[in-house]
């Protein structure tokens, strides 16, 4: 599954992240790396973008950069 | 030749918050990722010998982002003697991530755990001489806002410039790629000094643009590293990057691990995350966010700032105005020169400024939710409107304070870190009708459709519908074409604002609006009162024989078309490139009727003599979209740091306002022209 998929108040750890460039790296330098834990906030209001928790801090993406990242429960 | 000392962090470490305890100047302070985008200097409180140098928050050294860039070319190449990176405390691992690139520099680091006030108060624990040791770089304990351990940061940082002190440990890797990269090394060993090796290694090994390019190596050695990357990439299943950033981040979780205790489990809800459970919950966020944003605009625009207006209009043009004109009448000034101070320049300058008080009150609100980390929030809920149009979530606030002022809407823009969307909102930001605007649109409408207010409402319409249509328009074209920007913002935790930043911010801003209205519009009001009123022969005469007025009838019949080929009109719409509520003044004056407002019955019957009702609209439109004021125009220039974007945006934006008043123009007389 993908962390897109995943719903709010799970916690999953990352497998992969997917994708590439800018985008890939950012995910990355932001800490969501394999092995790390993340907790799937909410999503917004209009369904789009995510919060999540990872490593001890709160982060928004959207949900097409949520699903580079494959993620297990 | 002074030291120099540069200042590195993420964004909302506290960064501009130390550098302004340093250098003792105010800076801005926010609480928005990514905010601080120039480069800051500023000397170490009474010591000339010692400069500080700011540079943007950055998360990263990757190649792909401005600020990243930046961060970078500085360290390679401005060569610092030390580099003060601030480390907040309470967000452990992500800070020292950045932490072990700047190391990897070469340049010695000494590390400011700062907001180790609010690690206190969470109940958490850092064993500060353990983590110290495990990276190598000197520790100070620090908060920037109680001053605690600042002095300290100071002392050890000079002693640490005099004496040169080597730089911490590098990160260790995996064995297969420490193993690829000694490989590496041996290869580029010769072309890079030696201390900034471990850098360039790594960097090569990710294969960072920027690093090839600069390292210019031969075929046969690219050759042979591709061959090595490649390798290590099969054998390990995954790019040579997300390699490097994985281990990086383990070899950070090995150490915090060690040395950081916390007294909260993951998952538990801090007072941050429960007020954020209510702002952007589900149903919640929404009706609470218009609300707020309907208290800002109120007070802002409407009631207090308001209130201000009346106030301004009063102390330039009772009081200043006409006492000025008095006192160079007195001491025999002559009547042009008189006219000159008082009708350009004053007038120009003061209904310029009475936009102060409302922006300022802005401004003000704006730092405010900044600074409690509630702008992030505004940005979050709203993104998935503003994408579906080539913007970004964050380009609400710049159209929301556009409703009262294009001037610091533009300046707003600055929140907005992508550079395209950050371009594509100022562009668009003056589409949304201005305060400047209604009264045009109040005289129009009082002259034309007296007994029909939705003419007027249907501005704002009209002026959301072209920043939408634009906005996917523009997403088309190639310079705004390409992947959207990655939407990956940190969120930061809600905290009670501060005053003084706040404030200190608030005046930032403000600061350099009142700054341009002093300069640019002081020289363009001269200008333009020059132009109308004197001939080309430097005489003082009525409008209608001034230089302004020749230059209208020049121009006036490309407006034709639009149904407003007067020269009257077209002298209009130059002044209205001064200041839009121009417009109505030039009206007044061509007329003959002096300096009136655009309730007055005399000018509501004669501006018919110009327009029809369906030109009126027309011309309603084409003052909507075209180029706005000179301050709108000089914030533009500002923001888009190039000139050649800043005449993109003009261009634009007329481009847009004659065609839309063209099309309104021409199908209005088709379908109700005969009547007329
Ligand atoms: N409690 C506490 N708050 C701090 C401390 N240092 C900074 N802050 C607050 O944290 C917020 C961010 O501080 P800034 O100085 O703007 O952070 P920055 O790193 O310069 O951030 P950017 O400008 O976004 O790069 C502000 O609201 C500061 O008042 C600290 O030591 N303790």
């Amino acid at each position: 599954m993908n962390l897109g998929e995943a719903r709010p108040g799970e916690m999953v750890t990352v497998r992969k992240v997917g994708g590439e460039g800018a985008t890939m790296r950012r995910i990355m330098d932001m800490g969501i790396t394999k092995g790390c834990k993340v907790i799937v906030r909410k999503v917004a209001p209009l369904g789009d973008p995510i919060e999540i928790t990872v490593r001890g801090y709160e982060l928004s993406l959207r949900k097409s950069e949520a699903s580079n990242i494959l993620v297990e429960a | 030749m002074p030291h120099t000392i540069a200042l590195a962090g993420n964004p909302n470490s506290g960064k501009t918050s130390i550098f302004n305890e340093l250098t003792g100047s105010t800076q801005y302070v926010g609480n928005w990722p990514g905010v601080t985008v120039e480069k800051k200097e500023g000397y170490l409180k009474g010591d000339k010998r010692h400069v500080v140098v700011d540079l943007p928050g950055i998360y990263s050294l990757s190649p792909y982002t401005l600020e990243e860039v930046v961060t970078r070319d500085f360290l390679l190449d401005g060569k610092p003697d030390l580099i003060i990176n601030v480390v907040d405390a309470t967000n452990l691992e992500r800070n020292l991530y950045l932490t072990t690139q700047l190391v990897e520099t070469g340049i010695p680091v000494l590390i400011a755990l700062n907001m180790m006030d609010i690690l206190e108060r969470n109940g958490d624990t850092i064993q500060v001489p353990l983590l110290s040791e495990a990276l190598g770089c000197p520790i100070i304990e620090t908060s920037a806002v109680s001053r605690a351990g600042l002095k300290d940061l100071v002392k050890t940082a000079v002693h640490m410039v005099d004496k040169a002190e080597g730089s911490g440990k590098v990160a260790k890797f995996s064995t297969p790629v420490e193993k690829a990269l000694l490989q590496i090394e041996h290869l580029i060993d010769t072309l890079v000094p030696p201390d900034t090796l471990r850098w360039f290694t790594i960097k090569v090994f990710e294969h960072d643009e920027r690093v090839m390019q600069r390292l210019n190596l031969s075929d046969q050695t690219a050759h042979q590293i591709a061959t090595i990357i490649e390798s290590v990439e099969k054998s390990m299943d995954d790019s040579a990057e997300s390699l490097i950033t994985n281990d990086r981040y383990e070899y950070l979780t090995g150490i915090t691990a060690a040395c950081h205790k916390k007294a909260r489990k993951m998952g538990t809800l801090s007072t941050s995350d429960k007020i954020d459970r209510i702002v952007t919950n589900r149903w919640l966020a929404l009706p609470i966010f218009f609300a707020v944003m309907w208290g800002v605009y109120f007070i802002a625009i409407q009631s207090v700032g308001d209130l201000f207006i009346g106030w301004i209009e009063w102390f330039f043009g009772d009081l200043i105005g006409a006492n000025i004109a008095l006192g160079l009448e007195a001491i025999g000034t002559s009547a042009w020169l008189v006219g000159l101070v008082v009708d350009g320049i004053i007038a120009g300058v003061g209904s310029v400024l009475t936009f102060v008080p409302q922006m300022m009150i802005l401004f003000f609100f704006l730092a405010l939710m900044e600074d409690c980390g509630y702008m992030a929030r505004v940005a979050f809920i709203m993104d998935r409107i503003f994408r579906k149009f080539g913007l970004s979530g964050k380009s609400f606030i710049p159209m929301l304070i556009g409703t009262g002022c294009s001037v610091p809407a533009i300046m707003a823009s600055r929140t907005i870190e992508n550079q395209r969307d950050r371009r594509m909102t100022v562009m668009l930001t003056p589409f949304i009708p201005c305060g400047a605007k209604l009264p045009v649109f109040a005289l129009l409408v009082g002259a034309f459709f007296p007994n029909s207010a939705w003419i007027a409402s249907s501005m704002y319409l009209v002026g959301i519908l072209a920043v939408i249509v634009s906005g996917i328009v523009l997403k088309k074209t190639k310079a705004f074409a390409g992947d959207p920007a990655p939407f990956v913002m940190e969120l930061p935790s809600y905290h009670m604002p501060r005053m003084k930043g706040v404030v200190i911010h608030m005046w930032d801003r403000g600061k350099q609006f009142i700054k341009k209205a002093g300069t640019i519009i002081a020289v363009a009001s001269a200008a333009i009162w020059i132009l109308q009123s004197s001939s080309w022969s430097f005489q003082l005469v009525d409008t209608q024989d001034s230089i302004l007025a020749s230059i209208g009838r020049l121009i006036a019949p490309i407006f034709t078309p639009l149904g407003f080929g007067s020269w009257e009109v077209a002298v209009a719409t130059i002044t209205g490139l001064l200041a839009k509520e121009t417009i109505v003044a030039t009206f007044g004056i061509v007329l003959g009727l002096g300096n009136v407002a655009e309730g007055d019955p005399t000018l509501l019957a004669s501006v018919g003599a110009f327009f029809n009702p369906i030109s009126a609209y027309s011309f309603m439109i084409f003052t909507l979209f075209a180029a706005p004021c000179a301050a709108a125009i000089g914030a533009t220039r500002r923001e888009m740091q190039s000139a050649k974007w800043t005449w993109a945006a003009i261009l634009f934006q007329t481009g847009v306002a004659y065609t839309a008043a063209l099309v309104v123009y021409q199908v209005g007389m088709l379908l109700f022209g005969r009547g007329l």
